[in-house]
């Protein structure tokens, strides 16, 4: 349906007939299809218990760790499907960032940020992880405000700067897409404007889909937007055109406050 | 507001004031009740027990029975010390906890992650019956597994299983508690680095929990030290120091016992009792600060 409006051109993400369901009958997510922009940040708006989380989790897998989850449809990354890829692979592409910051407590800021890399066992030099820490802290604004408490722990941090901390951990790896699920939802709003900006500025190198309750925040940094409900995609345009002219009254009920 | 109403409030809160005192000196007194035993005990053991506790007392085997005859009879302290039953105590303790805290922090783990399943379920009933059967039984048991069947005789290693098996339980739950303590976000970000599964349970579970089990470790250990019962099926004791898990052990409180039978060793009861209370007090004030700190 709104492919055509989109017209995404080698789409990082495309998303077939999605379709989740926890247990017998309860489906989360209804027959979603859709392709996601290459350097965008695509919001997934909608009221609490329409599928969007679950939605965002599903494209790295992660929804896969609630009990009887059942998937049909298929998620392509790059042209190459999901299901077909190792967790582990999957999601060193595919980062993801959560609510509320969730630094690891016993390791350093420097521990966290390479985390991935040690966790799984990779063997890499001192040298090259230094460089890996230095370049994901750079790419969140935090290198400067940390660089000289690299080894205390993460939680002395800001709510902020633990945000941005998360945030650089997924960077470690250099993914091709990173998942956003309400990331400023437990933040206040001068740290949430930092992440706001950070955002903009890291889609010149990444793909970021961001789930969001704040309709305001899609506005000001979403290209493109996707409104759910009922677990049904109901809408997904350039979020200018959403925002301005929704094609669905659905849509324009939320968007106006009528619910949600 | 006129006047009367004013005074009427001055003598409600004149009232509050002094039911807030009446309360207040209510908890006061009750507290003094629930800390008078343990004051007493430690009380009665520190004037009886000090006097025997000196180097000797660490580092010396228990004295025959003419030796603390003679000692009694010139009035001396009575020689030799526990060192036999320190030694046969962190043997046996030292043998338990290898046994039991790797299992039972695999069955907390597994506890955890299956909540609310029926097998889980009974799994978690089954370790509170058995951290209520008597330890005697307990003994009873481990003598007939251990003793009767492995060992063909009294042995350290059968007092170590009986302690095993009632460190089990308690260390089972607290691993249970502290991992459900941990924020579910942790364990969600080792997933999203694709992190196996094994390694976020070692990696960032564990480590992240540690204060809450090594509390939960510490206060088992000082729960199973001063056993009796299992041990005097079990291990029986010895005379010497002895570091052979197939052989017959002596523990603090079989010697207890056994200067309780004796009746010139009645000195050394108090002060094996006193260096008994002050480890297990130690290792729950070591416990206490570990999980403060967790906190």
């Amino acid at each position: 349906m709104n492919e055509n409006i989109l017209q995404i051109q080698h789409p990082v993400l495309s998303i077939s007939n999605l379709m989740i369901a926890y247990g017998k009958d309860k489906s989360a997510v209804r027959d979603v299809t859709a392709d996601v922009k290459r350097n965008a940040i695509t919001a997934i708006m909608g009221p609490s218990g329409c599928g969007k989380s679950t939605l965002l989790r599903a494209i790295n897998r992660m929804h896969e760790l609630y009990p009887n989850i059942q998937t049909t449809g298929d998620i392509l990354l790059n042209g190459e499907s999901i299901y077909k890829m190792s967790t582990t692979r999957l999601r060193r592409k595919i980062g993801m960032v959560f609510q509320r910051p969730n630094p690891f407590p016993t390791m350093s800021i420097y521990e966290n940020v390479i985390a991935g890399y040690d966790l799984n066992g990779s063997k890499l030099k001192k040298g090259e992880k230094d460089a890996i820490v230095e370049s994901s802290l750079h790419d969140v604004g935090l290198f400067e405000e940390v660089k000289d408490s690299l080894n205390k722990k993460g939680n002395f941090l800001s709510g902020g700067q633990q945000q941005r901390l998360c945030i650089a951990r997924a960077l470690a790896f250099k993914p091709e897409v990173i998942l956003m699920d309400e990331p400023t939802s437990a933040l206040d709003p001068l740290s949430t404007a930092k992440i706001e900006d950070l955002l903009v500025e890291l889609k010149k190198q990444y793909t970021i889909v961001l789930v969001t309750h704040n309709m305001s925040q899609a506005a000001r940094i979403s290209d493109n937007a996707m409104f759910m409900y009922l677990g049904e995609l109901v809408e997904y345009d350039k979020t200018k055109k959403m925002f301005t002219n929704p094609a669905d009254s659905r849509t324009e009920g939320y968007l106006t406050g009528k619910f949600g | 507001m006129d006047s009367k109403e004013r005074i009427a409030e001055g003598e409600n809160s004149n009232w509050r004031e002094r039911k807030d005192k009446l309360f207040f000196g209510i908890v006061v007194i009750l507290s003094f009740i629930t800390i008078s035993p343990i004051a007493l005990i430690l009380y009665k053991l520190i004037v009886k027990g000090y006097k025997q506790i000196n180097l000797d007392f660490f580092f010396k085997v228990a004295p025959d029975t003419l030796q603390a005859m003679t000692a009694v009879r010139n009035g001396e302290l009575l020689p030799g010390g526990i060192a036999n039953g320190i030694t046969g105590t962190l043997l046996m303790v030292a043998v338990a906890s290898v046994i039991a805290i790797p299992l039972s922090i695999l069955i907390g783990i597994f506890l955890y992650e299956n909540q609310g399943k029926q097998y889980a379920n009974l799994i978690r009933s089954l370790t509170d019956i058995l951290q209520g059967v008597p330890s005697v039984v307990l003994g009873i048991i481990a003598y007939i597994w251990i003793v009767q069947g492995i060992t063909k005789g009294f042995s350290a290693l059968a007092g170590s299983v009986a302690l095993a098996i009632m460190m089990l339980p308690l260390i089972i739950r607290s691993t249970e508690e502290t991992l459900k303590m941990l924020p579910i976000s942790i364990k969600e970000a080792g997933a999203a680095l694709g992190v196996p599964y094994h390694k976020i349970i070692l990696k960032v579970m564990i480590p992240s929990g540690f204060s809450g089990l090594m509390t939960g470790i510490l206060l088992s250990i000082s729960r199973v030290i001063g056993e009796t019962a299992p041990l005097m099926l079990t291990t029986l004791g010895s005379t010497a120091i002895n570091l052979n898990i197939t052989k017959p052990t002596s523990a603090v409180p079989l010697q207890i016992w056994e200067f309780y039978n004796n009746p010139n060793m009645i000195d050394l009861v108090w002060s094996s009792s006193l260096f008994l209370l002050g480890f297990v007090l130690t290792l729950n004030i070591i416990a206490k600060r570990i999980s403060n700190q967790f906190n």
